[in-house]
């Protein structure tokens, strides 16, 4: 027996999906996050996964993880203290930044600065100067570089260095012989260089990025050199331990303890990358997903299979030039708070959440704010007589009461004010989802919406109707897709270069040979850890805009495409795609501005599980009945236990279906079938 | 002359009642209209003024031209009483001339484009953006002439005129515009990216109407506007007194050597109404940095710096407009008189907010700032590069934000909404210069309990033959402290030549020619300091020296001495602090860095440039 672990770490729960490769079989649990050293919450699991089951850890081949250590260091400012060089001239590139202040007109009044990750007093200068063509204006002078570094190692304050030159995005040479320098007078100290963490244009974001990687650098090396250890302890050496990286592709433990940066996103992958496994299977590969959690939703778009990925990462302020699937989050989840500004007399939710405390009025942990959670309980989509996996006890009477103060400021019932809660945080949520699709020139009727994370199965139906994406699909185990999604994806590694070369100007040969080169870089991280190449498969991207113009377009495309059609193909699609996206073309003036070669591990597959012979009736899914309240009216309802459903069911709407962690609601009219995968797929009746 | 919009379905919108969450949900689904306007335009643009920097303004306004979403005000109704014609579906309008609109736009390189929204042939809403085009010809490279006496030699003025009529682009129309540009290609991409976003919000519009109907659609946004009248009336009941007030500031030259400029605003309460009265303002210029204020454009920035602070989350419109009484004096450099140029408008709109953050904020020190919105420094830098390619920079440049209430002002930040810096790297790639310093310029900021954000620094080394001009202010007035806290440092612009020699550069000028090697040091004012720098806490006065922001010696000015070792010398601290704090006494709410005469008098020996001449006065 081989089985592969996948481990998705999150705030408050750590989510374990182990996976049988020869017979499909799976098993899930749900252990407590450890946040002080997130391992300890890993290891528990594993021991309750492998207790619970009676099986051997030893015979786990593979873990594959999902987490938000990274995240976390920069969410909770705990990361390292990092010393920055740069080019003289430009010590305070982090301080100025692009000198934008958020906020309208007057937004400069509130805008409070958060603090440098790179701090100045930690941020020295250094002689030296390459030009915009890469030509070197001035050697670095390495004595004063030496004794400037000096004293900044004497300080004894620094754990993480970061060099980062102006221009060294095409010509790496000063950087590098920096790092030499640097090496020498801080042994031990992690080292990030610009020009390898992100070797592109824009001197502040590439400062950033460098500065973020540094920052969470130290954290994210000893917290993965702790579980590979531990994992080793329990499961023999050759366990291979791999990362989620924020593009959806994994890394070994060795190449994300370097390049954390890459990481930031890991979480959220894992739900895009779980949603895509499920529904693929089930044939929808057009798919919006929806994770809503309880601060906030993220949301996502995948055409054909793919997610879409951006050369862009955002986690809280700070924003970074690093690869992620294009998730866009909204601060509004089951537990904002809905209010009632006393001036103006609208009614807001959010951004301002309860959290796990006080959290929701219903909860009785001491919250007393309406929130969203508090909202779909007083409407019955939260039956409070429904245990919860034994997860919260729920208190009806908490909830009204908190909502009704939200009625009684506005002047209308209790029903009304909390139907009204729930339509606008929908609309917040639909506000994401046509940032994701019809903002980038897609239809979300196109597409189905896959609805999971706590609160996403009981909006996904709503939202349905609001983007007319059809079926909507809640997938098994919708409170720990996060894990699936890491236990079903592709090591990969990637590397790229800016271009900056007009398609004309060049060659198709001349553009392989680039490739090529960048695809032996990509590969080498693979080699390290022990990957054949026999076992890897390659693709490349190249960048294009019209020269001048800010926006870019990112191309996928094989070696054989780009050896059979040339440069013209990718131009050529090039202008379709902005076509669909702004309506016109140019037909000319194409600029390459980015190439990168993406190596990945040809994929294991997993054997289907079988799922029939399960000969239930509906009637005996069923748990009791009930009543909810939609649209100005109450509602006869049935409560069904999601565990016994299987293919072949159809429950009516208007409905309620529980499990452990998580419940959908199908609303009337409507109507949800259970597909061979387990898939609940609603669509109107 | 008004133009008449051509309908085809008779039927009118009805007012019918909207409940207060479906408002609520259109209120948010116009938000990201604005958004998506905003997004459309960055992608599609093509000049760095507007995709790098921000430098356009987004608008969507009701059947009636009320702005129910946007930033600087709705400019339709002066729009509609200069257009004598036609307007029907598929007509899209473009204009640029602020003597035609009634100043929608203040200067010829802001081009508007205005598209009339339409449903089932019947007009429900309208959508508009305008943006800062790279050229507009005329006299000088930037189409921004400190020079020109008239509106005439400041480039073409396009009249409200249809771009696009029943949908189909007037090419003839556009190439003889952009035949009088020196920057065509941005241009005709600019105004293309204007024209996608405003039709992409206008498709959004048309797609609210079809999912809540036309009737809701049109009551909510009468609904939006009537909210923020409710929430105005009682702010300016709150906020504005009886008894007048008045405060005032300056220009500090025109270019031409006159100034400084007075801009004198006062203002009183009317039962619910606000009036604002620029009576005492200095008269109209004999250079382009008059500034013709829309009166509705003032009651926006009114409004908008007041609301916030009571419901940020709201959408900011025009619906109170009829509450603030605005006037100003014909013939003053507020108002000027046709022909007048206009092009160089950015000093007195900056000054604008710096009069109204005084005159609102002596009733309430705690919640006042100080000042620091100076313009927006421009440097224009253009030629032929190495292979005989016309090249033409112009760059934004930014000052300090000001001491404040919440803190600290950030140094080398953006007052404007929007704006962003382009990066160096952008700027070396493209245009034959090299940036050697970008940095804030330590003690630039006032000192004070909370800090004002240093100036910047900026050394342009030039790697051609070019001409260069300059647009700045606050060089010879001080951007002052408030509470206590100490003014800013004021702006400079040093050309130091190969051979070494070092020219001081008027804070205006144009036509500077620079050659192969040249540095030219711009360097921005620091904001004023708020509160009393005494009363800064020593250590963070040290921390501010470890960082470069204050060096020791500026340290003194917080009563702060340091030791050897960079730490705290307690005990001379406090008797300096003491020391000091007598030798000031209670200090006054605002702080000028002195009189007009006593600054004037010691103009050239601390700025190295002479005074300007008085203006006259009208009244």
């Amino acid at each position: 027996m081989s089985y592969r672990l996948g481990v998705d770490v999150g705030g408050t729960f750590t989510d374990l999906l182990l996976i049988n490769e020869q017979s499909g079989a799976t098993f899930t649990a749900k252990v407590p996050s450890t946040p002080e050293d997130s391992s300890i919450g890993v290891l528990n699991g594993i021991a309750r996964i492998c207790g619970t089951n009676n099986l051997d850890a030893g015979e786990i081949s593979r873990v594959m993880h999902g987490t938000t250590v990274a995240t976390n260091a920069v969410l909770t400012g705990r990361g390292a203290r990092v010393g920055l060089v740069t080019t003289r001239g430009y010590r305070q590139v982090l301080q100025v930044a692009r000198s934008y202040c958020p906020g309208g007109l007057g937004g400069w009044v509130s805008f409070v600065k958060k603090p440098l990750l790179a701090p100045l007093e930690l941020t020295i200068e250094a002689d030296e100067r390459i030009g915009a063509g890469g030509e070197v204006i001035r050697e670095l002078d390495e004595e004063a570089l030496t004794r400037d570094l000096q004293k900044l190692r004497a300080r004894g304050e620094v754990e993480s260095l970061t060099i980062c030159f102006i221009n060294a995005y095409i010509n790496d040479e000063n950087e590098r012989r920096a790092e030499a320098v640097a090496g020498e007078i801080f042994s031990g100290v992690p080292i990030s260089i610009s020009s390898k963490v992100v070797p592109e244009m824009q001197e502040y974001e590439r400062t950033e990025t460098t500065v973020v990687n540094a920052y969470v650098r130290p954290e994210v090396s000893k917290y993965i050199t702790n579980l590979q250890a531990a994992l080793a302890e329990q499961m023999g050496s050759d366990v291979i331990l791999s990362i989620l990286r924020s593009d959806g592709g994994l890394a070994s433990g060795r190449a994300s303890a370097q390049s954390p940066v890459n990481m930031l996103m890991s979480g959220p992958a894992g739900g895009v990358t779980g949603a895509l496994y499920f529904c693929s299977r089930a044939g929808y590969d057009n798919i919006l997903t929806f994770d809503m959690g309880g601060t906030s939703t993220d949301v996502a778009l995948i055409q054909n299979g793919k997610a879409r990925v951006r050369r862009e990462t955002i986690v809280g302020d700070v924003r970074v030039r690093a690869p992620s699937v294009d998730v866009r989050t909204v601060g509004a989840g089951g537990g904002s708070i809905a209010f009632v500004p006393e001036l103006t007399r609208a009614l807001r939710v959010g951004p301002q959440s309860a959290g796990a405390v006080p959290g929701p009025a219903a909860y009785l942990k001491g919250g007393e704010q309406p929130t969203v959670c508090d909202a779909n309980v007083v409407l019955g989509y939260l039956p409070a007589d429904v245990q919860l996996g034994g997860a919260m006890a729920i208190d009806k009477s908490a909830a009204d009461a908190a909502v009704q103060k939200l009625a009684d400021a506005m002047d209308i019932s209790l029903m009304e004010a909390a139907e009204g809660i729930i339509r606008i945080v929908n609309e917040s949520m639909f506000g994401a989802l046509r940032l994701v699709s019809v903002e980038q020139g897609y239809d979300p009727r196109d597409f189905s919406l896959v609805g999971f994370g706590g609160a996403g199965p009981l909006h996904a139906n709503a939202l349905g109707i609001l983007t007319g994406s059809w079926p909507v699909i809640i997938p098994p185990g919708p409170g720990v897709l996060c894990a699936y999604g890491d236990a079903t994806t592709q090591v990969q590694d990637e590397a790229a270069r800016t271009y900056i070369t007009m398609a004309e100007d060049t060659s198709s040969e001349n553009l392989l040979d680039d490739l090529r080169s960048l695809r032996l870089r990509a590969s080498e991280s693979l080699s390290a850890d022990g990957i054949r190449e026999q076992d890897l498969e390659a693709f490349y991207q190249a960048d294009l805009r019209y020269t001048g113009q800010a926006y870019q377009i990112t191309l996928d495309f094989t070696e054989q495409e780009l050896e059979n059609g040339g440069i013209l193909s990718l131009t050529r699609r090039f202008d379709a795609e902005h076509k669909h996206l702004f309506t016109f073309d140019l037909g000319e003036g194409h600029e390459i501005v980015m190439i990168r070669a993406i190596v990945r591990v040809r994929q294991r597959t997993i054997a289907e599980l079988e799922t029939s012979g399960m000969t239930t009736r509906l009637e005996d899914c069923k748990v009791h009945d009930t009543r909810y309240y939609y649209d100005g009216n109450w509602h006869d309802a049935a409560i069904y236990a999601r565990e016994k459903l299987h293919e072949g069911l159809t429950v009516p709407g208007p409905a309620v279906i529980s499990e452990m962690d998580s419940t959908t609601l199908v609303l009337p009219g409507y109507q949800a079938g259970v597909d061979a995968l387990g898939n609940l797929v609603i669509n109107p009746a | 002359m008004t133009a008449r919009i051509t309908e085809h379905n008779g039927t009118p919108l009805q007012r019918i009642p909207v409940d207060t969450v479906t408002v609520d949900i259109i209120e948010n689904a116009l938000r990201n209209v604005r958004v998506e306007m905003d997004a459309v335009l960055f992608r599609t643009a093509m000049s760095p003024g507007i995709r790098e920097q921000g430098d356009c303004f987004p608008m969507v306004a009701n059947r009636d031209g009320k702005m129910v979403v946007g930033q600087f005000g709705s400019f339709i109704h002066g729009l509609m009483e200069a257009y004598d014609g036609e307007l029907e579906e598929g007509d899209i309008i473009l204009t640029n001339d602020p003597y035609m609109c009634g100043a929608a736009v203040s200067h010829l390189p802001d081009w508007i484009v205005l598209v009339p929204i339409f449903k089932d042939r019947r007009h429900i809403a309208w959508s508009a953006m305008f943006g800062h085009m790279s050229d507009n010809g005329g006299m000088t490279p930037g189409s921004i002439p400190v020079q020109a006496t008239t509106i005439f030699q400041e480039g073409i003025r396009i009249p409200p005129t249809k771009l696009y009529r029943k949908g189909e682009l007037q090419s003839d129309i556009l190439e003889l515009i952009l035949h009088n540009v020196r920057t065509p290609q941005w241009n005709r991409f600019d105004l293309n990216a204007l024209v996608a976003a405003c039709n992409t919000a206008a498709r959004r519009c048309v797609e609210l109407a079809e999912r809540f109907g036309d009737d809701v659609f049109y009551s909510t946004m009468e609904l939006m506007l009537e909210r923020n009248h409710a929430a105005m009336k009682q702010i300016i009941e709150m906020i504005v007194p009886e008894e007048p007030r008045s405060f005032e500031d300056y220009v500090c030259d025109d270019g031409v050597g006159g100034g400084p400029y007075k801009i004198k605003c006062s203002l009183w309460r009317e039962g619910s109404r606000a009036v604002f009265d620029f009576a005492g303002t200095d008269p109209q210029a004999n250079s382009s940095i008059n500034f013709f204020l829309s009166e509705d454009m003032f009651r926006m920035f009114f409004g908008s710096f007041t609301i916030n602070l009571f419901d940020p989350q709201i959408l900011f419109n025009d619906g109170f407009y009829d509450l603030v009484d605005v006037r100003i004096p014909p013939g003053s450099l507020l108002k000027p008189n046709y022909p007048a140029a206009l092009s160089g408008r950015t000093h007195a709109l900056g000054r604008i907010f710096d009069v109204m953050g005084g005159l609102l904020g002596q009733g309430a020190p705690e919640a006042l700032n100080a000042a620091g919105f100076s313009d927006s420094p421009h440097l224009f830098y253009s030629g032929y590069d190495n292979s005989g390619e016309w090249f033409q920079l112009f760059q934004i440049g930014f000052g300090g934000i000001p001491g404040r209430p919440a803190g600290d002002g950030p140094d080398g930040h953006s007052l404007w909404p929007g704006f962003t810096n382009v990066p160096n790297e952008f700027v070396e790639a493209y245009f034959p210069l090299r940036i050697e310093r970008y940095e804030p310029i330590a003690d630039s900021g006032g000192a004070g309990l909370h800090r004002g954000g240093n100036g910047l620094s900026v050394a342009y080394r030039f790697l051609c033959d070019g001409t260069i001009a300059i647009h700045d202010e606050r060089w010879l007035t001080y951007p002052w402290g408030v509470n206590g806290g100490e003014p800013g440092q004021r702006s400079s612009k040093l050309l130091v030549r190969t051979d070494g020699s070092e020219h001081w550069l008027p804070s205006k000028c144009e036509g500077v020619e620079v050659k192969v090697g040249d540095i030219l040091y711009f360097n921005t004012w620091g904001g004023g300091g708020w509160g009393d720098p005494y009363r800064r806490d020593p250590e963070t006065v040290r921390l501010d020296v470890d960082r470069g922001l204050v060096t020791a010696a500026g340290a003194r000015r917080y009563g702060v001495v340091l030791n050897e070792d960079g730490s705290v010398d307690d005990d001379a601290t406090r008797t300096l602090r003491t020391q000091l704090a007598a030798q000031r006494g209670e200090p006054d709410m605002f702080n000028f860095g002195g009189s007009i005469e006593e600054i004037k008098a010691r103009a050239l020996e601390e700025t190295h440039l002479p005074p300007p001449q008085a203006p006259g006065s009208v009244n």
